[in-house]
């Protein structure tokens, strides 16, 4: 693998697999890599190994899973270049590191479109480090890729479309489903009406609505207006509290799945030196892109959630825009070829996207579930830094999140950041009274994947490393 | 407008060690900083407290690296009375290692050079040929022949004592302000300076300490101060953490308290450039590989860039400006190893108001080529 | 506590903690510690206490393990293989020189 590529596509998601289906139509010859070691990214991950050995399944998890199986079989037909269990350790304009079965090695592309995906908000409440406690997406994880569900008492808390799906998901599979606790708070329900009218005959709505008929059908405890949620236990989960209406609860669980909607993943545009700028009613940062998914770095392009949160069906869309925008750039289409192809795709993208003002009004994350409460619950989950402490550099008067990781050592673990950067800006932003967009973020740079150290000093085709971007 | 005794402009660990001196005697200090994206060498940097090969050719400068390792110990114990934290200083020694014969002889020699120059000093370092410098360092690859080691060598957590020099700052009544650039030093009539920031807040003092590193060279020509400063940029990999291994720094790789093992180094110009570049980092990795082959196997977590504040011959400028009396810069890329006189010496004299002659060696004049008879 | 909906039909045995246990084609190694016990995954580093996995996608770094004796990787990453060798990491590792 050592010739330059036109296209490099990072994510066999979504995005990433209509970019390069549409890029292939294009007469390009994209390269797809992906983490995984099968086509599909997060929420179509295992799809082919579902249809093949475990067909019951797909009515279990559902319609959209299943159409993600349309999409990886376009993809394979299509026998574009792809490039699984590869990581992409760095990035810039014109040529990105691959880690690959043990061996890295620099790839020159023309255009590189990142389609990385989200990741779920992290959900810093008391507890949430034991094990017992995990994502909610991650347990629908388990349930594609292994067909492995919780045993023992469950409880699922959060807000979010994917809470309604996954509590279903795991009741059809006959998880002992205690209770479902909905943080969403009352008033955003009365806020979420003005959105109402322009989504009531959205799909999406009212397979909610089904949804949630059904977990009431199956006999599943639905709480709302939850409260002060936290997770206790010796070394494991073994009790989830809350509270609600002024009543405190206290259930004993064997396992907490915890979901405050999904964010973009950050990491490669980041490091890459891509601008980003604050989205309000997301409630996370997100990179600056031009109409055709183009970033602030030139050769840079960005494509599905990890631009923004869309869903699965608008990456698609956008994925096809970044590649119709890349094959221009790269000169194989004239800009009237590109608008012409493009303003389908824009129309349905434009589609897709209309229910977003309601769920991001609706399903808003409550200030106490996205920055800790007490002191003692940890922020940084790699260096175990606490609330307190990051506090208390604040109060000491840090500028920043960079000069307070430096004071605290939060975000220097392995996850650089990806997981308690969106906490401490909010917690930063609390403390100092300032607007989350004021406060900035990590500054993030390359490897930003473990590759070792006998790995870099093995790299091949570092002669065709372009210079970095200055920022 | 906030009145003070001693302005101190730049948070990093120059400004952060002048201030805590200062604060500690007992003067009134404000220390202004940038902001959080500031290019802060503090953060970058390898955390040696290093001794053995500085000052060739300047032996003024080698007896102040030694005065300060030999103060740090004091420093770090009075940091964590005052405030609780351990800087993490330690001074098991360190190792200078050699990579063939032709290293060694010239690591030798430059080492015999220094002590030349020292005079009277004492400057202790031995020659290590390979059977000795196993006993202080396991996993040393077949092609290090041997190395050369210096009593007086260590390292800190640079990052803890930053924070600790911060927090005995405060807890001696200083201020900190940071987001607050400077964009000018005016005199004011009747003795004593004002500085503005960007966003026009004023801050008055009887002095004030020009410590913020690469923009010293813009501040110090506000005050008719020559302070040629460059970035020089250096890439540093930090790997997972592991139990305790190395129990003394080398130059280029050492195992931090926490566990992780930094590997460097690089010099590149490449102006105000903090991107890490695979290229480098791929050398550096390959090196110390030699080094230490057990360092293949281990993950990296992360790696960045830091900027030195390097001058023409690399050497501190400490320098009082003639036109400004109680105005003074403080900068030079060895700032870890220079805190402890920077907080318990340098400081002393700048709050008595005149650096000593001893220090005349450390000003800028000597970048002036003299002019032809 | 995690459970199978179903016998696998297409396994593999490794090992953990030298002890063989039977895992599923399409694993992840993640999932094997936490079938085998979700509550005794991982010792952390820093302060020695007890976590598991968080997102399974390779975000949360909480599902380290060592696997053919190299330390630190990413469970949820890595698909089980026949022969595999894993151990649960106490803290951290140890590096023989």
């Amino acid at each position: 693998m050592s010739g330059p590529v036109d296209l490099a596509i990072i994510g066999a998601g979504p995005a990433g697999l209509a970019a390069a289906i549409e890029a292939a139509a294009l007469g390009l010859a994209p390269l797809v890599l992906d983490e995984q070691d099968a086509p599909g990214g997060q929420i179509y991950r295992g799809v082919e190994a579902v249809a093949a050995g475990r067909a019951e399944d797909l009515a279990l998890l559902g319609r959209d899973y299943a159409e993600g199986l349309e999409l990886v079989r376009r993809f394979r037909e299509a026998g574009i270049s792809y490039l699984p269990r590869s990581a992409v350790f760095d990035l810039r304009g014109g040529g990105l590191g691959v880690l690959r079965d043990g061996r890295a090695e620099w790839l020159r592309a023309g255009e590189v479109l990142i389609a990385a995906g989200a990741m779920e908000r992290p959900v810093p409440i008391r507890g949430w480090t034991l094990p017992g406690v995990i994502g909610a997406g991650a347990a629908q994880t388990l349930l594609k890729t292994s067909n492995v569900v919780p045993d023992g008492a469950t409880i699922i808390a959060g807000s979010g479309p994917l809470v309604l799906l996954v509590a279903l998901q795991l009741a059809r599979s006959g998880t002992a489903l205690r209770a479902l606790l909905r943080t969403t708070p009352k008033r955003h329900y009365r806020a979420a009406l003005r959105h109402l009218p322009a989504v009531a005959f959205e799909a999406q709505l009212w397979q909610g609505l089904g949804w949630q008929r059904e977990l009431r059908r199956l006999g599943i405890r639905l709480v709302d207006n939850v409260t002060m949620l936290a997770a206790e236990g010796e070394g494991r989960l073994e009790a989830v509290r809350y509270a609600r209406n002024g009543e405190a609860v206290r259930l004993e669980a064997d396992n907490l799945l915890l979901h405050e909607g999904v964010v973009p993943n950050l990491q490669l545009s980041r490091s890459a030196g891509c601008r980003h700028q604050w989205d309000p009613m997301q409630r996370c940062w997100r990179p600056v892109v031009d109409a055709f998914g183009a970033s602030s770095v030139a050769g840079l392009a960005v494509a599905g959630d990890c631009g923004g949160i869309g869903g699965a069906r608008a990456a698609a869309s956008q994925g096809r825009l970044a590649a119709i925008g890349a094959a221009a750039r790269l000169g194989r289409i004239d800009a009237g070829e590109r608008d012409r192809r493009a303003a389908p795709v824009r129309a349905e993208l434009q589609r897709q996207l209309r229910i977003r003002p309601f769920l991001e009004t609706l399903f808003r994350p409550a200030d106490g579930m996205v920055v800790p409460v007490n002191e003692s619950t940890i922020v940084c989950r790699c260096e175990e830094v606490s609330a307190g402490e990051l506090r208390q550099a604040a109060a000491l008067g840090v500028p920043g999140p960079n000069q307070a990781k430096s004071f605290t050592r939060a975000g220097m673990g392995p996850c650089q950041g990806r997981v308690c950067g969106p906490i401490v800006a909010e917690l930063l932003a609390q403390a100092t009274g300032r607007p989350v967009a004021e406060i900035g973020h990590y500054r993030i740079r390359p490897p930003v994947k473990p590759l070792t150290v006998g790995e870099l000093a093995g790299i091949e085709g570092l002669d065709r490393a372009p210079p970095a971007t200055p920022r | 407008m906030s009145a003070t005794d001693c302005i101190v402009i730049g948070g990093g660990i120059v400004g952060a060690a002048i201030a805590y001196g200062l604060a500690r005697r007992g003067l009134g200090v404000a220390m202004l900083d940038e902001g959080d994206e500031a290019f802060r060498a503090s953060r970058a940097n390898f955390a040696l407290v290093w001794v053995q090969s500085k000052g060739l050719g300047f032996p003024d400068y080698a007896a102040w690296s030694r005065r300060s390792a030999a103060l740090w110990p004091e420093l770090a114990a009075e940091l964590e009375e005052t405030t609780g934290i351990a800087c993490g200083y330690r001074r098991p020694g360190g190792v200078t290692p050699a990579l063939s014969e032709a290293e060694l002889e010239a690591q030798a020699a430059k080492l015999a050079q220094i002590r030349h120059e020292a005079g009277n000093q004492p400057f202790e370092y031995e020659v290590l040929e390979r059977p000795a410098l196993d006993r202080l360092l396991p996993g040393l690859g077949p092609k290090v022949v041997g190395g050369t080691f210096c009593p007086l060598d260590g390292d800190t957590n640079s990052l803890r004592s930053l924070r600790a020099l911060h927090a005995g700052l405060a807890r001696h009544g200083g201020g900190y302000h940071p987001n607050r650039k400077v964009r000018s030093i005016e005199a004011l009539p009747g003795g004593g300076y004002r500085v503005l920031s960007e966003a026009g807040e004023r801050f008055a003092a009887d002095k004030v300490v020009l410590a913020a590193g690469l923009g010293n060279k813009a501040l110090g020509a506000l005050v008719g101060l020559e302070v040629p400063v460059r970035p020089v940029q250096g890439q540093v990999i930090v790997t997972e953490r592991a139990q305790p291994l190395l129990e003394l720094p080398t130059i280029n790789v050492r195992q931090t308290d926490e566990g992780g093992f930094m590997l460097g180094a690089s010099e590149a110009e490449v102006g105000l450039d903090t991107a890490t570049e695979p290229g480098i980092l791929s050398a550096i990795a390959r090196r110390n590989i030699q080094t230490f082959p057990f360092l293949a196997r281990l993950h990296i977590v992360r790696a960045w860039a830091g900027l030195r504040v390097m001058t023409p011959d690399g050497f501190p400028i400490y320098q009082q400006a003639d036109a400004f009396p109680g105005v003074f810069v403080v900068t030079g890329h060895s700032g870890v190893t220079t805190a402890a006189a920077h907080a318990l010496v340098l400081a002393g004299w700048i709050a008595d108001g005149a650096l000593p002659e001893e220090l005349r060696a450390f000003s800028s004049e000597r970048f002036r080529v003299p002019a032809p008879a | 506590m995690y459970r199978r909906r179903r016998e696998p039909v297409e396994t593999v045995t490794v090992l953990l903690d030298g002890q063989p246990v039977r895992a599923a084609v399409g694993d992840c190694v993640a999932t094997v510690l936490l079938l085998a016990d979700a509550a005794d995954y991982r010792l952390t580093a820093v302060g020695g206490v007890a976590r598991a996995p968080y997102c399974m996608i390779g975000n949360c770094f909480d599902c380290l393990v060592e696997i053919d004796g190299v330390p630190n990787r990413q469970g949820c990453l890595v698909p089980v293989a026949e022969g595999m060798r894993l151990r649960r990491q106490r803290g951290r590792p140890r590096i023989e020189p």
